[in-house]
C-alpha cells in the first residue's frame, strides 16, 4: 500500500532548527559570562546531546560524560563562536568531538574514521517487505526511541556517526564531512549504506505482521 | 535503468540532487520494479522515523549531575 507513492524526504523542522528569537540574545549574554543564559541553553538542548552521545558511544556512562564536557568545553569556548552556524550546529560539532574521544578510548582499534569502509555499493537488497504507511504508529514514543537507539548501535562506529549527523542532527552533507574530517564522496556513500542498513534492521519492527 | 543503476544514483535521489532527466528515469524503473520501490520507500521512512523522532527526557539522575557539574565548573571559569 502506498508502494507507488514517492514522497521525498523532507524533514519536518526540528526544535534545533527553529531557532528561537532569543537565541543570540542567549548566546550574547553567555559569552558575556552569563551562567543563567547559558543554562537556558543547556536546558533547551540537553536531550537531543544527550541522545547524540549516546547513540555515538552506545555507553551511558560515557555519554553522560561526553554530554557534560561538550557544554562545558561549549561555555569555555563560546567566544570563538561567531555565529556564522546555528549555535545547535556548533555544540553538536563539539558534543560529536567528545563523544568520539571517549568511543576510542573504549574500542581503539574498532574506530577510524579515516579508513576507507566497505560501502558495499553493489549490493542491491532483496529483501522486500513493505512496511505499510505508518510502522512507527505501534510503538509508543518511549519505545520506539529504545528501538532506534538500539538499532543505530548494531551500526558500525564509522556509518552510525555519518547518520547521526546527516539525519538525526539534520547538519548538511558538508558540514558533516567538515565535522568529521571526511571528504563529501566519503559522507554520501556511509551515509547511503547507513541507510539502506537500518532499513534492514527497522525491517523486523516495521513489516506487515512483524513483531509488534 | 535497471536495478543496478537505480543503487548507484540512490544516495543523491534520496536527497533530491539529481537533474530531472535522471529523476524521471529513476522513476520509471520504480514504477515497474516492485523489489525496488519497496525497498526505496521504505528507506525514505526509515529516515523520516529518525529525523521526526523527539529525543526522550533525560533520566533524572543524569540531569542533576549534568547541572551539578555545569554549576561548579562555570563558576569556576568565571571566577
Amino acid at each position: 500500500m502506498g508502494s507507488s507513492k514517492l514522497d521525498p524526504v523532507v524533514p519536518h523542522p526540528l526544535p534545533s532548527q527553529v531557532v528561537k528569537d532569543d537565541e543570540p540574545i542567549l548566546v550574547a549574554a553567555a559569552k558575556a559570562g552569563d551562567i543563567s543564559a547559558f543554562e537556558t541553553l543547556v536546558g533547551r538542548y540537553e536531550r537531543k546531546i544527550f541522545r547524540l552521545t549516546q547513540n555515538i558511544t552506545q555507553n551511558r556512562e560515557d555519554a553522560e560524560d561526553a554530554m557534560q564536557e561538550a557544554f562545558l568545553k561549549a561555555f569555555e569556548h563560546l567566544s570563538e563562536f561567531q555565529g556564522n552556524s546555528r549555535f545547535y550546529t556548533w555544540l553538536v560539532r563539539i558534543a560529536v568531538n567528545q563523544a568520539l574521544m571517549k568511543l576510542r578510548k573504549r574500542r581503539p582499534n574498532q574506530v577510524s574514521l579515516d579508513e576507507e569502509v566497505d560501502t558495499g555499493e553493489d549490493t542491491i537488497p532483496r529483501e522486500v517487505e513493505d512496511w505499510g504507511p505508518s510502522p512507527e504508529a505501534r510503538y509508543e514514543q518511549t519505545e520506539l526511541a529504545g528501538i532506534l537507539s538500539a538499532v543505530i548501535g548494531e551500526l558500525d562506529p564509522a556509518f552510525r556517526v555519518v547518520f547521526q549527523l546527516r539525519d538525526i542532527e539534520e547538519l548538511s552533507t558538508e558540514e558533516t564531512a567538515e565535522a568529521l574530517k571526511l571528504s563529501v564522496p566519503a559522507v554520501k556513500s556511509r551515509l547511503l549504506r547507513a541507510r539502506l542498513k537500518l532499513r534492514q534492521k527497522l525491517n523486523r519492527y516495521f513489516q506487515r505482521g512483524g513483531n509488534s | 535503468m535497471k536495478c543496478k543503476g537505480l543503487f548507484a544514483e540512490l544516495a543523491d535521489y534520496l536527497d533530491e540532487l539529481l537533474d530531472p532527466a535522471l529523476r524521471a528515469e529513476i522513476e520509471e524503473h520504480l514504477s515497474k520494479c516492485k523489489n525496488c520501490r519497496i525497498v526505496v520507500n521504505t528507506t525514505k521512512k526509515t529516515v523520516e522515523i529518525f529525523c521526526n523522532s523527539e529525543p526522550v527526557p533525560l533520566p533524572p539522575d543524569t540531569r542533576n549531575r549534568l547541572h551539578i557539574a555545569l554549576e561548579k565548573r562555570l563558576r569556576r571559569v568565571q571566577a
